[in-house]
């Protein structure tokens, strides 16, 4: 793992004095909310319906014990003793006081972490695959890149004012677990002629016009890859919408003056900026690949002991394969039965914290689903991690299943959402609580967002959920189709919304047509693609 | 009735109107009637309420219930963590909200 | 008004015109730009200059940071002067574009300016001024 050295640790210190500064300016009346907001934005602090609400970046989805026992601590000290991983590879807490925040800030700072930019029209927290470093079909690992990128954004004098937010995304396998083509800029590492670089996506998105971004470089060599995202950048900034928030984002702008125009306009750019020294020499990525070096693996390679019926099933759904032979990879579902998605006690956190110390070689990774992933854990210690998982409620075996829900805090927390979201979750997650049938149905992957910015990723479920304000009253639209894998795609709405307990019955009622027109080993998203919405829709609204 | 809320700027809590000054609780709140925005300005002026904004809502036996169902949600608390709620012994004060 | 500055040379007593003025009989010696301007139109005459103005009518439009980046990667030595809504917590960011003087429309607190533009000793970046980013610190 990537560890601060002088200069990192000196600039997130500066971060902590700053924001202390600012916000005693702000509470002694020196700055009116609207001047502060973007000020408290760049370091993640909302006020939500019901407090304060802070995001911390979790860089690439990557942390240690330390941190993630730091993470516990200021849930206990500072909020309601527990947080809220979301989707973008950040936790959040829901009840912060503004006069608390930078204490927390500064707390943080002692454990490498931060919320710099984990909001406002900048450049957000870097995400990366979650199984970075363990995987099988991984080129590269691709978190030293992200940590390049984090670098480079961070306090970024010229991208700080962007027409709207802007979220990157790096991955290095053929297989997606990042929903990389659903950000503003996707990057998937890859090997040409020996060579590491990147191909390079740009103007994707969810929110109200999701879009899957088009490729604008195939091949950026490592080298250049600074400067070409400064050319990206600098034609966004320059260019992008301000006159409508709605249109600000990048892809708006790409869309409007076509992939080929913006793809000319960077590379002009990029002839322009290369010439002034912006990206490092190789060995700073070199200095930064130290650090992700694997871990000295020593497990014998034995298969567990599978006696065990509940840890069978759990091994099957939630234990992934390891490039290391002797080991795999474990992921914790944050989405137990009747529970809220992503949501983690202190306790729990904790809990988590111990087993990456004890046999995960201490180090974790929050999922893009709310999901957490010990990623070296030996063969040999399944069955330990799986007892200690289940002693916590943590050992809930949904991985990709329908009740792996990805939802948005909602209406429940939310000051942007127009409905709720989470009892939703809960309700259609009781209604499939029978593991049998659940597993029956194989991957299903269901998304849920409480308003049209789709922070819970509706559009990329292969069935999502939109909630919105019809006259006063919460109402459910229902899309299928959607995927934020490799095989991406933007899920379409079916037809007239529902309410809360009707939504429930349309998603059951797609499950049995899925059932009944399933062929061989098709995943509800296959039989979709393959039949079309029509035998749904018949089934559904009849 | 309309009513004045916000949230209270160092701490973020909601906070409600009551006429002379900010409650937490909505049963305190004031009707501002049409004079809620002069309110607004020199208490928000004076930061003693952050993002304050006026709302409708309908008086009852139990004081005033919020139109809208967020600002019922923001009243009493998220509908999906009652313990959480300014009400976490009374199970039923989730109906009140929907 | 211009509230700070980080030159030494005089100030220039010419008003600035507009980019449109300028590229028409141009003999002016300072311009303002707004933010729809496209800087790069200055980058024949920048010998010329000595006052480029750029406006912020809004503090969230950013793209004056864009304006000064290019036209200090083109050279440009004149003054280079942020105006309008510009705000405390901007003008360290606003320093690193090439920024070298303020006229902000509501006056600043000179303490609080002089503490924002003290947090930082390091940048991750290079930028239009003369910090050079941590990434060579490191390696030399």
């Amino acid at each position: 793992m990537y560890k601060y050295d002088h200069y990192d640790q000196a600039m997130v210190d500066a971060r902590v004095a700053e924001f202390r500064d600012q916000i005693n300016r702000r509470i002694a009346g020196e700055m009116t909310e609207d001047q502060f907001k973007p000020l408290r934005l760049m370091n993640g602090l909302y006020l939500q319906l019901h407090a304060y609400m802070l995001r911390v970046a979790i860089p690439y989805g990557t942390l240690d014990s330390r941190q993630m026992r730091m993470l516990a601590h200021i849930a206990r000290t500072y909020d309601r003793d527990y947080g809220h991983f979301t989707t973008r590879q950040n936790i959040q807490y829901n009840w912060i006081k503004l006069e608390d925040c930078a204490d927390i800030l500064e707390e943080l700072a002692t454990v490498e972490m931060h919320a710099i930019q984990t909001s406002g029209n900048c450049i957000r927290n870097i995400s990366s695959d979650p199984y970075a470093g363990a995987a099988a079909d991984e080129v590269t690992d691709p978190r030293p890149w992200a940590e390049l990128l984090r670098q480079w954004s961070t306090f970024h004098s010229e991208f700080s004012y962007l027409p709207r937010k802007f979220k990157i995304a790096v991955i290095a396998s053929p297989e997606d677990r990042a929903a990389m083509r659903l950000h503003d800029i996707g990057l998937e590492l890859i090997r040409q002629d020996g060579a590491l670089g990147a191909r390079v996506f740009v103007g994707g998105g969810m929110g109200r016009t999701p879009m899957i971004a088009p490729e604008i470089n195939p091949f950026v060599k490592a080298g250049d890859l600074l400067s070409y995202l400064e050319a990206c950048l600098r034609v966004y900034n320059r260019y992008g919408r301000r006159d409508n928030i709605y249109k600000a984002r990048i892809k708006i702008l790409i869309h409007e003056i076509g992939a080929d125009a913006y793809r000319r306009q960077v590379a002009a750019e990029f002839a322009h900026v290369k010439t002034f020294g912006i990206d490092p020499p190789l060995a700073e990525l070199e200095r930064i690949n130290a650090f992700f070096a694997p871990p000295a693996y020593d497990a014998p390679d034995v298969e567990p002991d599978r006696t065990d019926p509940n840890f069978a099933v759990w091994l099957d759904q939630n234990v992934k394969p390891h490039k290391q032979t002797g080991y795999a990879i474990v992921n914790i579902s944050l989405k137990p039965l009747g529970g809220i998605p992503g949501d983690a006690t202190s306790a729990q956190i904790d809990v988590m914290a111990d087993l990456a110390e004890k046999y995960s070689f201490d180090e974790l990774r929050v999922t893009h689903a709310q999901n957490i992933v010990l990623p070296y854990v030996a063969k040999s210690d399944l069955y330990a991690v799986w007892h200690a998982l289940r002693d916590a409620a943590l050992a809930d075996a949904n991985l990709d299943l329908i009740s792996d829900i990805i939802a948005c805090p909602g209406l429940d927390y939310c000051s942007l959402a127009n409905a709720r979201s989470i009892p939703v979750a809960q309700k259609i997650a009781t209604r499939f609580a029978d593991m049998d049938r659940q597993r029956d149905l194989g991957e299903l992957k269901l998304k849920i967002s409480g308003c049209i910015n789709a922070c819970g990723h509706h559009h990329a479920g292969h069935i999502g959920i939109l909630g919105v304000d019809k006259k006063g009253v919460e109402n459910y639209q229902l899309t299928f189709g959607g995927s934020g894998a490799e095989d991406v795609s933007i899920g379409k709405i079916i037809g007239p919304g529902f309410d809360e307990d009707g939504v429930v019955d349309a998603v059951e009622k797609a499950t049995e047509v899925y059932k009944e027109l399933r062929q061989g080993n098709e995943r509800f998203l296959d039989t979709y693609r393959r039949v079309g919405l029509e035998p749904f829709k018949q089934a559904i609204y009849g | 009735m309309k009513l004045l809320t916000g949230n209270d700027l160092g701490s973020g809590a909601v906070t409600w109107w009551t006429g002379n000054g900010w409650s937490i609780h909505v049963e305190d709140a004031a009707d501002v009637g049409e004079h809620g925005e002069a309110t607004l300005h020199a208490e928000e002026g004076a930061r003693r309420v952050n993002a304050p904004y006026i709302i409708d809502a309908l008086p009852t036996e139990d004081g005033p219930r919020p139109a809208h169902i967020k600002d019922r949600i923001r009243a009493l608390g998220p509908t999906v963590r009652t313990d959480l709620t300014l009400k976490p012994a009374d199970p039923a004060a989730g109906d009140w909200i929907i | 008004m211009v509230e700070f500055r980080y030159r030494t040379d005089e100030v220039t007593e010419q008003p600035s015109v507009t980019l449109d003025a300028f590229l028409d009989q141009s003999n002016a010696t300072a311009v303002r730009l707004e933010p729809d301007d496209d800087a790069r139109a200055l980058i024949p005459f920048l010998d010329r200059l000595t006052l480029i103005e750029v406006a912020f009518p809004k503090f969230r439009d950013g793209r004056g940071y864009s304006a000064a980046r290019i036209l200090r990667e083109a050279k440009y030595q004149g003054e280079l002067r942020a105006q309008g809504d510009v705000l405390v917590d901007q003008i360290a960011f606003m320093r690193r574009c090439g920024f070298d003087s303020f006229a902000p429309e509501s006056s600043l607190n000179p303490d609080a300016v002089a503490r924002a533009l003290a947090h930082y000793e390091y940048a991750y970046q290079r930028a239009a001024d003369a910090v050079e980013p941590s990434w060579k610190l490191r390696h030399g």
